[in-house]
């Protein structure tokens, strides 16, 4: 993607105070300068969402301002046309009133102004097509990526397996995510916990955190292979710009590129059971070398106990690898 | 011919409707008291879905779980759906035809009424059945109304699901048969198609789409049921079968299933503001064009509920300019609609009122349908509270609302009183605010992030969670102002209604007696241009 290269490097940090483009889409240049300024300042991009939020996030890699500048621009052009057709129907409500002695008209018909609002709105459409088709297409293509993480979903926690990073591949690095157990304490029923007193460097993380995140590097281009071993779960971090779902013997695949080092947060989008809203995702993007650091400890780690980290490995290949695998999106 | 042969079995009829209770109710074939019966149990669904719907609005009034256990919650989402789409909307609309169609069309009854009657006292039985799962040790389903496996097929009530939804569906089939048989047959000579009214344009539409899709239903929730009990690996990855495969097949009933649902209420929105409007229909041929091409496309289009799943990119463009196509044909509709305003000379009595706000907030619900169709942003808005505000805006103040604003609209026909203008204006004043204070803020929540089927969230959604369930809350109450207006109209108003009823009022239904009598149109009655509410065809 060409926009990568032009965003690479801007940070937006304290995302959680001012949102950019919290407003309606039709403000997308303020937003942009917004946070051009915010980029002055710098830390950690801590995405979680935000009280009172009232549009879509930005994103942080190099694909999620795909869907953040289409939901503008859809929306815009939805504000614009709401405004000319309730703004007829109100003209029209104050102007022919039977109390205002309006007399009602006979006609019923009109060529010309049929054709017209039938044209425009396909002209309309036409351009918003060409739009979307662009950034759909971007998305679809997962070469060139320089790493793979295999994603599977369980009820109700997920599981990550590093596969390969640049050009090696990886074994024995992988492991479980669930809720944290603070979280899972305060959402019981009658726990008489506070939501509000679950924080995480001083946000609340109440049902958006993890024991153990997804750590990845930023300024790499990751693949990612995504299934489930029971039923149907859908990993989405808003921060990312997409959701894909995890299915029992298919194999879905996404990619992202994150532009900044932080803390992106999201849930399962696809109804999974009893504990769907009890599965987070949190992905921790760090530098290259803290990446590279990282990964040669869990590496080292597993290495000395290798029966027990296959077995722990095990069920999450046992019903998936058995059924013919599909893979889309290419 | 047919209009011979059924005039000639009526003259052996009473002109009073039976005497007993038993026998004017559950014997009934006669098209009045099936209409009544469709529409009490409507209303009677109504309010049972808005009672689990409040469950889901007081659970989530703040974050923490305080009221209900997780899976509860999840049993409250999905019978909310089942109950509101088949037990609601739909035979609330099938109610709306068995009155409105024959008086419509000058007809003496429906075309086939015994199957009618067991059309109807189907439903009571499928819905005992679905509802009674609630109190069985396992619970009621609990994997939302798509009912996706592999998640539906770990539910124990999945038996009985299936088979509520089996009966749901042959009710269906025999309602559609039959409107269509009567549509087809049973019009007053000089009834042209043509010169139909809208509504009956709508539901002959409808009731094509009802046959082309219930089997596919049928079909879906058969492979579900052989799945779980018969070893069989429909949807079984470990047997050869795909997950996604019940999603197609879902879908290819289910989106023309949500036209089922708005295509009647397009058609009653477009009685209502010509009466009102004083004023024929503007450009009556393209509004049922619109119809039937909305109704077209409706097929073609199924798997934009399922960009998340992960389709092709071809299929994923072919969806998207296929749904983006609908935003014409609609758009037409809502065009013609404030054009048949336009000139006219109005007034604001209650059904009025419905259907402007059912054009207002119809056309919201298009917008965000059409924001949903762009399918880079759809992976952010797929399953949040921004598709649950979406599909409520078109079947809440798009579905529902017609319907309200049709029981004020056929109210004093049905009954011969009028209703409280006043109570009436109430109700619609109290709905239209809250309804908004109750939806709106979910496109917020969506955006901002929050899943939909959750029963508990982030604090960070905790406001507008707040605001949506005051508005839930005070939306609910309101319609019991609806039951106050309609009970009171049925049985205790004093005002009688002239044949008329409204001023503006046009077609064969205001020529007979308010309230019409148990028989109508057992003579044929002679069809004037002049007297339809889209004045003359020439167009």
């Amino acid at each position: 993607m060409t926009s990568g290269s032009i965003r690479t490097g801007r940070i937006e940090p304290n995302q959680h105070r001012t949102p950019p483009g919290r407003w309606a889409g039709i403000r997308r240049a303020g937003a942009v300068s917004l946070a051009l300024a915010l980029a002055l300042c710098s830390g950690l991009a801590q995405a979680n969402p935000e009280p009172g939020q009232l549009n879509l996030t930005r994103g942080v890699t190099t694909w999620s301002e795909v869907p953040y500048f289409l939901n503008n621009v859809v929306l815009g052009v939805c504000v614009v046309i709401g405004i000319l057709v309730f703004g007829a129907m109100f003209i029209a409500m104050f102007r022919f009133r039977k109390s205002r002695g309006a007399v009602p008209e006979k006609w019923s018909h009109n060529t010309m102004v049929e054709v017209i609002w039938t044209t425009i709105p396909v002209l309309i459409l036409v351009a918003l097509a060409w739009l979307a088709t662009g950034g759909l297409v971007s998305f679809a293509d997962t070469t060139g990526s320089q790493m793979t993480i295999k994603v599977t979903g369980y009820q109700w926690k997920w599981r990550y397996d590093y596969v390969d990073y640049l050009g090696k591949p990886i074994s024995k690095v992988g492991y479980m995510s669930k809720l944290d157990a603070l979280s899972d304490k305060t959402r019981q029923l009658h726990s008489g916990l506070d939501p509000y007193a679950v924080t995480t460097d001083g946000y609340n993380t109440y049902l958006i955190n993890v024991d153990k995140p997804l750590v990845l590097p930023i300024h790499t281009k990751i693949r990612f292979v995504i299934t489930s071993d029971d039923v149907i779960h859908s990993w989405w971090v808003p921060q990312f710009g997409w959701k894909m779902d995890a299915i029992p013997g298919i194999v879905n695949t996404a990619w992202t590129n994150i532009n900044e080092t932080g803390t992106y947060r999201g849930q399962c989008a696809e109804l999974c059971g009893q504990d769907h809203g009890f599965m987070p995702i949190v992905v921790k993007a760090v530098s290259q070398e803290d990446f590279a650091k990282w990964l040669a400890d869990q590496q080292q780690a597993s290495a000395p106990a290798p029966a027990a980290a296959s077995s722990a490995a095990a069920p999450a290949s046992a019903q998936t690898a058995a059924a013919p695998a599909k893979a889309g999106n290419g | 011919m047919a209009h011979e042969a059924t005039h000639d079995h009526h003259d052996d009829h009473h002109h009073h409707a039976p005497q007993g209770f038993f026998q004017r109710w559950v014997m009934s074939t006669n098209h009045k008291d099936i209409g009544t019966l469709y529409l009490v149990f409507s209303l009677l669904m109504f309010f049972i879905g808005g009672s689990f719907a409040m469950v889901i609005r007081a659970e989530l009034f703040k974050p923490g779980l305080d009221l209900v256990q997780p899976y509860f919650f999840n049993q409250m989402t999905t019978m909310h759906a089942l109950v509101m789409i088949f037990g609601a909307i739909m035979p609330a609309f099938v109610g709306l035809g068995n009155w409105m169609i024959p008086l419509m069309i000058g007809a003496p009854d429906m075309a086939l009424p015994r199957m009618n009657n067991l059309s109807f006292w189907i439903l009571p039985f499928a819905f005992t059945l679905m509802l009674s799962t609630l109190f069985m040790a396992g619970g009621g389903p609990a994997g939302g109304w798509t009912m996706y496996p592999p998640l539906s097929l770990q539910s124990d009530s999945l038996a009985y699901v299936v088979f509520a939804i089996h009966l749901m569906g042959i009710s269906s089939i025999m309602g559609a048969i039959n409107i269509i048989a009567t549509i087809l047959n049973m019009r007053a000579p000089g009834m042209d198609l043509l010169k139909m009214p809208v509504f009956v344009w709508s539901w002959l539409i409808t009731a094509f789409l009802l046959i082309a899709v219930m089997p596919v239903l049928a079909g879906a929730v058969t492979m579900l049921l052989t799945d779980k009990y018969f070893g069989t690996s429909f949807f079984n990855p470990g047997g050869g079968g795909d997950p996604v495969l019940y999603q197609h097949v879902f879908w290819f009933f289910g989106h023309p299933e949500v036209y089922i649902m708005i295509l009647p209420a397009f058609g009653i929105i477009s009685e209502i503001i010509p009466t009102f409007a004083r004023k024929p229909i503007f450009g009556y041929r393209a509004m049922v064009y619109a119809i039937a091409s909305i109704a077209f496309l409706s097929f073609i289009v199924w798997a934009h509920h399922m960009f998340a799943v992960g389709l092709p990119l071809g299929a994923d463009i072919f969806f998207m300019y296929a749904t983006m196509l609908i935003a014409v044909p609609t758009g037409v509709k809502v065009f013609n609609w404030v054009a048949t305003m336009w000139g006219g000379s109005m007034t604001f009595e209650t059904p009025m009122l419905f259907a402007i706000a059912f054009v207002i907030l119809f056309t919201i619900g298009g917008f965000s349908g059409l924001m949903l169709a762009m399918v880079p942003a759809d992976f952010q808005y797929h399953d949040t509270y921004f598709v649950v505000a979406h599909f409520h805006y078109v079947l809440v103040t798009g579905a529902a609302f017609a319907i309200m604003g049709a029981t004020y609209f056929w109210l004093p026909k049905w009954t011969g009183h009028m209703y409280s203008e006043f109570w009436g204006k109430v109700h619609f004043w109290c709905s239209v605010v809250f309804v908004n204070v109750l939806f709106f803020p979910q496109h917020f929540l969506g955006l901002a992030g929050m899943p939909r089927r959750i029963p508990d969230y982030n604090v960070a959604f905790a406001n507008f969670n707040m605001i949506s369930s005051i508005g839930g809350f005070l939306f609910g109450a309101s319609q019991l102002i609806f039951l106050g207006v309609v009970v009171h109209c049925a049985f205790f108003a004093k005002k009688k209604a002239t044949d008329r009823v409204w001023e503006g009022a046009k077609g064969l239904e205001w020529t007979v007696p308010s309230p019409a009598p148990h028989h109508t149109f057992e003579v044929p009655p002679v069809v004037r241009d002049e007297e339809l509410a889209h004045g003359h065809t020439d167009d």
